[in-house]
């Protein structure tokens, strides 16, 4: 058993909708208890779906248990195809549903329905939404190319490419296609399918008519991708085009690929001079940590440190599938890898790692809010206002954009952090006040949200020599603006521990400040 | 002024006492009982619910506390993996171990409750009996009891309704000789003051809560016990303390002018409060409550609203907006309608009113597109796919979430009604 207060993914059946929802022509139906179907409000209320979910629930409850709960579900398949006749459904169960053991594959069969029917097995105790989205997306495409044969394409013909993985209730997939699909336009390739968002069972049956393949998101379709290079012999593009450096490296291995001239598409980005322009000089050393499904934050620290010239400090995700590439990445920039579901592990990380910035999910937004540090949000899992209505992608040139400036915005800027320095004790410019762009989120400093529980404090502080502050010192380190204060009196303390040193002087906060001096 | 009294007992009107009720298996569109756990905790400051169960369970909770999530919360989830299947000594062992984590955590933690899930009530999972011996274990420091907020056990509020269940024959016995009114479910604390402040001006000497806001102060029951429920769908609840000897207080609900005055009448009748003095008490209360519905009823009145069923409310709240606010209720579902306690309201419903208990949501979906109500009342899954097709409505959750209860708050809960229909009417988009 797990003991967990918030989780960054739903069960493998919550993945099945993402795909199910994603699709049109598709209906699932899912052996369920009552209650299971709180699933339809992430889609209708967090992502504002004007449509439920394509999905039917057998929502038996205790008095079903003892009689016959296979016939319920049979009634539920039945009832369903004839109201929502789909061109395919997918059938399987919940977790609970899984321990009765009705066997919805075997019962599903018997029914002999007049349309192509994919039984789910995903293991609900053992895995979680990523993998059950890749799972059934791998088994809808299986089922729907099965004993397709194509025409071979003639000499010369426009390249064709499919974009596979975005999905319903994904980060910012709506956008992140679009702009795909017109870079790949600008390059001259036309999109054969783009699925599971959008598409119907009967465009998976033209999957193998593509060039290649787009892995957008590995995380729900690296598994249908790796089975289309056996199944077609199709090539895998595995850059993910998030940042200005890696759509570029996307441009280069698609036009290699499809034989076509990349110089239309490249330079269309406004990030490189954002940052190169002086106002973003403040920008650089910015301590940065990083936590996110592994595709996203990989990319975040790419753009971190070599595009924005943050520091990282921290780099971590919470899927464990793809931990490998988490570990390279971390590698690379020299941080330890974080590789967790515990929300709480992530919260001791980041209040240990006393950064200036959080990328993250909306649990890593909640974790920086009551620490009162910077936070943007850069991974799914999100909430309703990480569906904006406006254009917002994270991949291609624009979103290399929206990065710059979601994760500029919620920093103090440049010149306003040196006045703040300069005259603390300015009654209407404060530290207090925050970011004066930041009209919301400026409550009075507090370390702790004052609607926060009384919370066993984690440890966090390393553990020091040094009896403590002396009364200058600490007032000292008060004419710190709070959002290098956290880190001033770590660092300080820190040299004091390596350094022997008992108290804490004024002389010691400014030997601390040189030697850490970057 | 003479403040009318409820005529729940007149004659002339049959309502929807005796009406059929359509009853209907399918797919029912409704929380589990496990959703109570996200305002229960906050109402018992030293209470901590652990649901053992899945990921699903888990999922559920966050989904469903939506944006509330900036502080640890006082909830968690025990999720059964794979090797937990395996061997029940093995998941005893696993729940002891969490147990003893999560006290070590958080040792301000006085009340522990073991919530049964779905999976554990299939892999019957003894929460009984773990909380028996944890009890032991822990005995000083934490009380650990247990109840089922499990999908195929309970639907949404019914959470809340178990959950005060076990704790009644944990209650101390009272032994006192004078009679004590104890106010059953639990409300918001600001609406739980206003009704203490009400009593104590009526005369009623001693007034207990259930739940008390801390675990140690939980009220005393005996033969001498009245209580007035505060919500309606607290059945087992009442059941418990009627086994105890406690005799409930038979009244409307107290939503509106109306309902809030019959159901402190209840207890003013039964206390010997002298008439009078409770009309001049009330007086005031009951006079803000209609100014402070006036505004709304202009809008609400003759409107057609239809309820999914969800928590239970739906009963007493059509009462309220039919006879206050002169709506016309079309279908008023319900997951579970608990005749005996709803049988005032039920006679208050115009009797053109469809009564519905269960669910097979895609039939009632049929019926709400073929009526055409101003106003649908339904889960937050269906909101927007309805509003999509044209039907204005009203997120049934907000009802359980915002403090709708009592005189000083029968403008909002008007105002919960007539907001989206002013907004429908406002915007130009």
């Amino acid at each position: 058993m797990q003991l967990t207060v918030w989780t960054y993914e739903g069960p493998p059946h919550v993945g099945a909708m993402r795909i199910a929802t994603a699709m049109e022509g598709v209906h699932y139906v899912l052996h369920a208890p009552q209650g299971d179907t709180y699933a339809d409000l992430l889609f209708t209320m967090i992502e504002r779906r004007a449509k439920r979910p394509p999905v039917t629930y057998t929502t038996f409850q205790a008095r079903d248990l003892g009689k016959d709960t296979a016939e319920l579900f049979q009634k539920a398949v039945r009832d369903a195809f004839a109201r929502f006749a789909p061109q395919a459904m997918l059938v399987g169960a919940s977790c609970t549903a899984e321990l009765i053991q009705d066997d919805p594959a075997g019962l599903v069969e018997a029914m002999g329905l007049p349309c192509p029917v994919v039984p789910l097995e995903l293991p609900s105790y053992q895995r979680k939404e990523n993998w059950g989205a890749a799972e059934t997306f791998y088994q809808l495409a299986r089922k729907m190319c099965a004993g397709t044969t194509f025409v071979p394409r003639a000499e010369g013909a426009r390249p064709r490419a499919n974009i596979l993985g975005p999905t319903a209730l994904g980060f910012r997939h709506r956008d992140d296609v679009i702009e795909i699909t017109r870079l790949l336009e600008t390059l001259g390739i036309a999109v054969n399918v783009t699925a599971p968002l959008g598409a119907t069972p009967a465009d998976l049956a033209r999957l193998g008519e593509a060039d290649f393949n787009i892995c957008l998101y590995p995380e729900i379709a690296d598994t249908t991708c790796l089975w289309l290079e056996r199944q077609f012999g199709q090539t895998t593009v595995r850059t993910v085009p998030i940042g200005h450096g890696a759509t570029r490296d996307f441009i280069a291995e698609v036009s290699a690929l499809a034989g076509v001239d990349p110089t239309a598409a490249l330079n269309t980005s406004n990030l490189p001079w954002w940052s190169r322009s002086v106002d973003s000089t403040y920008l650089t050393g910015k301590r940065v940590f990083i936590f996110g499904d592994a595709t996203h934050a990989i990319a975040a620290a790419r753009v971190a440190r070599d595009e924005l010239g943050f520091e990282i400090v921290g780099l971590g995700c919470y899927n464990r599938e793809f931990a490998r590439d988490l570990r390279d990445a971390a590698k690379l920039y020299g941080v330890e890898p974080l590789i967790t579901d515990d929300y709480l592990a992530v919260e001791d990380a980041i209040q240990a790692a006393q950064p200036e910035l959080v990328l993250g999910t909306q649990m890593e937004r909640h974790i920086a809010k009551r620490l009162r540090i910077p936070c943007a949000v850069i991974s799914a899992p999100v909430h309703v206002q990480d569906f904006p209505a406006r254009y917002s992608p994270q991949m291609g040139f624009e979103g290399a954009n929206v990065l710059f400036d979601t994760w500029v915005h919620p920093l103090v800027m440049g010149l306003e952090e040196h006045l703040l320095t300069m005259f603390r004790d300015d009654f209407e410019f404060s530290d207090a006040a925050g970011a004066s762009h930041l009209g919301h989120g400026s409550a009075p400093a507090k370390p702790h949200d004052v609607t926060a529980e009384p919370v066993a404090e984690p440890i966090h502080d390393l553990p020091i020599a040094a009896s403590g502050w002396s009364p200058e010192a600490e007032k000292e380190l008060l004419k710190i603006p709070f959002f290098v204060r956290g880190k001033a009196r770590r660092n300080t303390e820190r040299y004091a521990t390596e350094q022997g040193i008992a108290a804490i002087t004024l002389a010691t906060l400014y030997d601390a400040k040189a030697h850490y001096a970057r | 002024m003479t403040p009318a009294l409820p005529t729940a007992t007149s004659p002339a009107m049959p309502g929807c006492l005796d009406a059929p009720v359509l009853r209907q298996r399918g797919q029912r569109e409704v929380f589990c009982g496990l959703t109570g756990i996200i305002w229960l905790h906050r109402k018992v400051q030293d209470a901590f619910f652990l649901v053992v169960g899945s990921r699903t369970c888990a999922h559920l909770l966050q989904s469903a506390a939506g944006v509330m999530v900036f502080a640890e919360p006082r909830f968690g989830t025990a999720i059964i993996e794979e090797r937990d299947l395996a061997g029940m000594a093995d998941c005893n062992e696993e729940l002891d171990r969490v147990v003893d984590r999560l006290l070590a955590r958080r040792p301000d933690i006085k009340l522990l409750f073991l919530v049964g899930s779905c999976p554990s009530e299939v892999i019957k999972l003894d929460l009984s009996r773990a909380a028996a011996r944890l009890s032991v274990k822990h005995a000083g420091a934490t009380r650990i009891l247990n109840y089922s907020g499990s999908g195929i056990e309970t639907t949404f509020t019914e959470g809340e309704d178990a959950c005060l269940a076990s704790l009644v024959p944990e209650l101390p016995a009272d032994a006192s000789t004078a009679p004590a009114l104890m106010i059953v479910g639990a409300l918001p604390d600001v609406v739980e003051d206003q009704f203490l402040r009400l009593f104590a001006e009526l005369g009623i000497a001693t007034v207990h809560s259930l739940p008390a806001r801390r675990s140690d102060a939980m009220p005393p029951v005996g033969p001498n016990t009245r209580f007035l429920l505060a919500q309606p769908f607290l059945g087992e609840t009442a059941r418990a303390l009627e086994d105890r000897g406690a005799i409930r207080l038979d009244a409307l609900f107290p939503f509106g002018a109306e309902g809030t005055t019959s159901w402190l009448h209840a207890a003013a009748q039964a206390f010997d409060i002298d008439e009078m003095h409770f009309r001049r008490v009330i007086a005031p209360g009951r006079e803000r409550a209609k100014r402070a519905m006036a505004h709304s009823r202009t809008r609400l009145e003759g409107k057609r609203i239809t309820f999914l069923p969800d928590s239970q409310l739906e009963v007493p709240l059509a009462r309220f907006l039919a006879n206050e606010l002169g709506m016309r209720p079309v279908e008023v579902g319900t997951p579970y309608l608990h005749r005996r306690h709803l049988a005032q309201e039920l006679a208050l419903l115009p009797s053109d009113t469809l009564i519905s208990e269960g669910q097979d949501v895609d039939l009632q979906l049929d019926r709400v597109r073929a009526a055409q109500p101003d106003l649908t009342v339904c889960g937050l899954g269906l909101a927007n796919p309805l509003e999509a097709e044209g039907l204005t409505t009203k997120w049934a959750i907000e009802l359980v979430f915002s403090p709708i209860h009592g005189f000083d708050q029968a403008g909002d809960l008007a105002e919960l009604f007539a907001r989206p229909l002013r907004r429908r009417d406002v915007l130009r988009v």
